[in-house]
């Protein structure tokens, strides 16, 4: 099961280093899109959205289309996030507000109907067969050359978007009135609104804010994922182990425990392929046995 | 025996719907009565013991069909293992059956320990995590799953004690005897003291915590306990479709599994099973019309979710207590005038 040569010789090959470190940071960042949205919108609303996967699916297909449509990948990218957040915002406001503060179940079992609902949705507009946009014509230039290894433009542009975005959502959240708003209405709901705040407003658009993320997450990784209905679920269990890695509610950790994950997932497809998901899981059972509330996470929420 | 006294009633139950489900399967010639109570024993143990985690100790478990896959995966791997049937030889169907339920038991405990600690939100995910991890396992284990094609070659049901599962009569016998005893096991659970302790977890950990209950270690018995008899709705089903397929531990399973729950009704004891039956057959009867089923059981899960706000047999339940309430104030009214 353990393949050590294959891990030693990789690790002391700057080449095989530099490759799969830039393959561990774009599964890292795409885990980190899709599970700060996660995050935000529990760490305000109280609500785990298990449908989350859904949007970075949806935001993948809306770039698919908007790529194809009109060539031009940034204005795809963009197509995908809106996308996303516009049905984050109906989801919202038509299904999942009914259902806050009520037990889990509910709330479960809304998210399983909407995911449902969704995927045949995408097999009648899109068909159930694999979908593949490939890498899109601004950046098909030739690879830079680090140390021997391959690094294409393409990844180098998915990291710093994903950077940015992660830092213009903190910002947005810990220093706007917008995030002021919301993070006062998550404490207080009833107190915000005698101010004369509409708070369903706000909580429908952090709510669009969390899916924009997964679907810029699903718009970056359409070129180099293949897109199939379905193709949600996988990356929203990830974003769970992130979640509970990186800490319930905390953007730094989820960045951080998404880079441990992408790495654990790049480096042990060389040394343990048959273990890399034992190996995520391990993880997360010990951060739940010695440190319930994850790395980065304060207080008592478990 | 006094277990037998206090329960007489429940038994009796038992031995009658026995009685009706196998003239109901000897008594008609088709094989579709018996198939489809077959998928319903085995689907009906899955949603009843999850209600056990759900209904009664407030642990809505997303994973739960893990257990239900691992029953059947770990009994059609023993049967089909050759130095297993040989040793065994013609005990080796009830020897692999408790085998089975006993290594879902030890599963179980192990998912168990590390879920049941945290709180709901937490402990709903965690458990879709490790049923999903049980379902790449499956997938990516081909040389001894047999991957995305499930266990293939079909399972050898040699003879024992005068019963040969491999015919469709003693089969669906049964797996109605092992149904109707793992339901009668349940509503002894939850009608014991531990049923009681449990309804108070639900209601207040804290408070219970105070009394001196170990919640842990009861939250995790009961965990342990709804798992076995979830594989044993696996190993029904390994029996019947004579194989184990990937998509028992696919997370749509469970999800499958909450709806039935939710459906037919979390505060009464047969609402899960009545749950199974009616989402079988609306399976089937929108089969009839559409490829699309999913959406349509998105939206029927929608209606029931945000309409109903309750599964049927809950809202007869309400509906009679309502009724009984309103003639006992018009009675009450009554005395007054008088």
């Amino acid at each position: 099961m353990l393949e050590l040569d294959a891990l030693t010789a990789c690790l002391s090959a700057p080449a095989c280093l530099v490759n799969q470190t830039t393959s561990g940071l774009i599964i890292g960042m795409l885990l980190f899109l899709v599970a700060s949205g996660v995050t935000l919108i529990f760490g305000v609303l109280h609500v785990i959205n298990f449908a989350h996967g859904s949007f970075y699916m949806l935001g993948a297909y809306f770039a698919f289309s908007a790529y194809q449509a009109t060539g031009n990948y940034f204005l795809a990218a963009g197509a995908g996030a809106v996308g996303a957040a516009i049905s984050g915002i109906v989801f919202e406001r038509f299904i999942i507000s009914r259902v806050y503060g009520q037990n889990v179940l509910m709330q479960l079992l809304v998210c399983y109907a909407f995911i449902l609902i969704i995927d045949d949705l995408v097999k009648i507009v899109w068909g159930a067969e694999y979908l593949s946009m490939g890498i899109p014509a601004e950046f098909r230039l030739p690879p830079y050359r680090i140390a021997g290894g391959f690094v294409p433009p393409f990844y180098l542009f998915m990291v710093a978007m994903a950077v940015t975005i992660g830092l213009v959502s903190l910002y947005v959240v810990t220093k706007t009135r917008f995030g002021k708003i919301v993070r006062a209405a998550a404490h207080n709901a009833p107190m915000v609104s005698a101010l004369g705040i509409r708070v369903n407003v706000y909580f429908a658009l952090l709510f669009g804010l969390g899916c924009a993320l997964a679907g810029v997450a699903g718009a970056l990784a359409a070129p180099v994922r293949s897109l199939t209905p379905g193709m949600g679920l996988g990356i929203l269990v990830e974003s769970f182990i992130v979640t509970v890695i990186g800490g319930m509610g905390s953007i730094p950790g989820a960045f951080l425990a998404a880079l441990l994950l992408g790495l654990t997932r790049s480096i042990g497809s060389v040394g343990f392929p048959l273990f890399v998901d034992g190996a995520m899981f391990m993880m997360m059972a010990l951060v739940l046995i010695f440190r319930p509330t994850g790395l980065l996470g304060q207080g008592s929420l478990r | 025996m006094s277990l037998l006294r206090e329960f007489r009633r429940d038994i009796a139950i038992a031995i009658v719907a026995l009685l009706v489900l196998l003239a109901i399967g000897f008594g008609i010639s088709s094989p579709w009565p018996r198939d489809f109570l077959t998928s319903i024993f085995a689907f009906g143990l899955l949603a009843m013991s999850l209600n056990l985690l759900i209904g009664y100790t407030g642990l809505v478990s997303f994973g739960h069909a893990a257990f239900f896959a691992f029953g059947g995966y770990a009994f059609g791997l023993l049967m089909q293992a050759p130095g297993f049937t040989g040793a065994f030889g013609s005990a080796s169907i009830p020897v692999a059956f408790v085998a089975a339920v006993v290594a879902t038991a030890v599963y179980s405990a192990i998912i168990g320990a590390i879920c049941v600690r945290l709180t709901e939100i937490y402990f709903a995910f965690l458990t879709l995590a490790f049923q999903m991890f049980l379902y790449s396992v499956i997938l990516s284990a081909v040389k001894i799953t047999g991957g995305d094609q499930g266990l293939m070659g079909g399972i050898p049901r040699p003879p024992f004690l005068g019963i040969d599962l491999g015919d469709p009569h003693h089969r669906y016998a049964f797996c109605a005897v092992v149904f109707i005893v793992c339901v009668l096991i349940m509503r002894i659970v939850t009608e014991s003291p531990f049923g009681y302790t449990l309804r108070m977890i639900r209601d207040n950990a804290t408070r219970a915590a105070f009394l001196g209950v170990n919640v842990f270690r009861v939250k995790l018995i009961c965990f342990i306990a709804a798992g076995s008899i979830a594989g044993v709705g696996g190993i029904i089903l390994a029996l019947f479709t004579s194989g184990a397929y990937p998509e028992w531990a696919f997370w749509a399973q469970s999800g499958e599994a909450i709806f039935m729950i939710m459906l037919g009704g979390l505060n009464v004891f047969v609402g899960p099973l009545l749950g199974a039956v009616a989402l079988r057959i609306l399976n089937d009867v929108v089969q009839m019309y559409t490829s699309h089923i999913d959406i349509v059981i998105g939206l029927v899960i929608l209606f029931v979710v945000l309409g109903l706000r309750r599964g049927l047999l809950d809202f007869a339940r309400d509906w009679l207590v309502e009724r009984q309430q309103a003639k006992l104030a018009a009675d009450a009214r009554k005395g007054d005038e008088r």
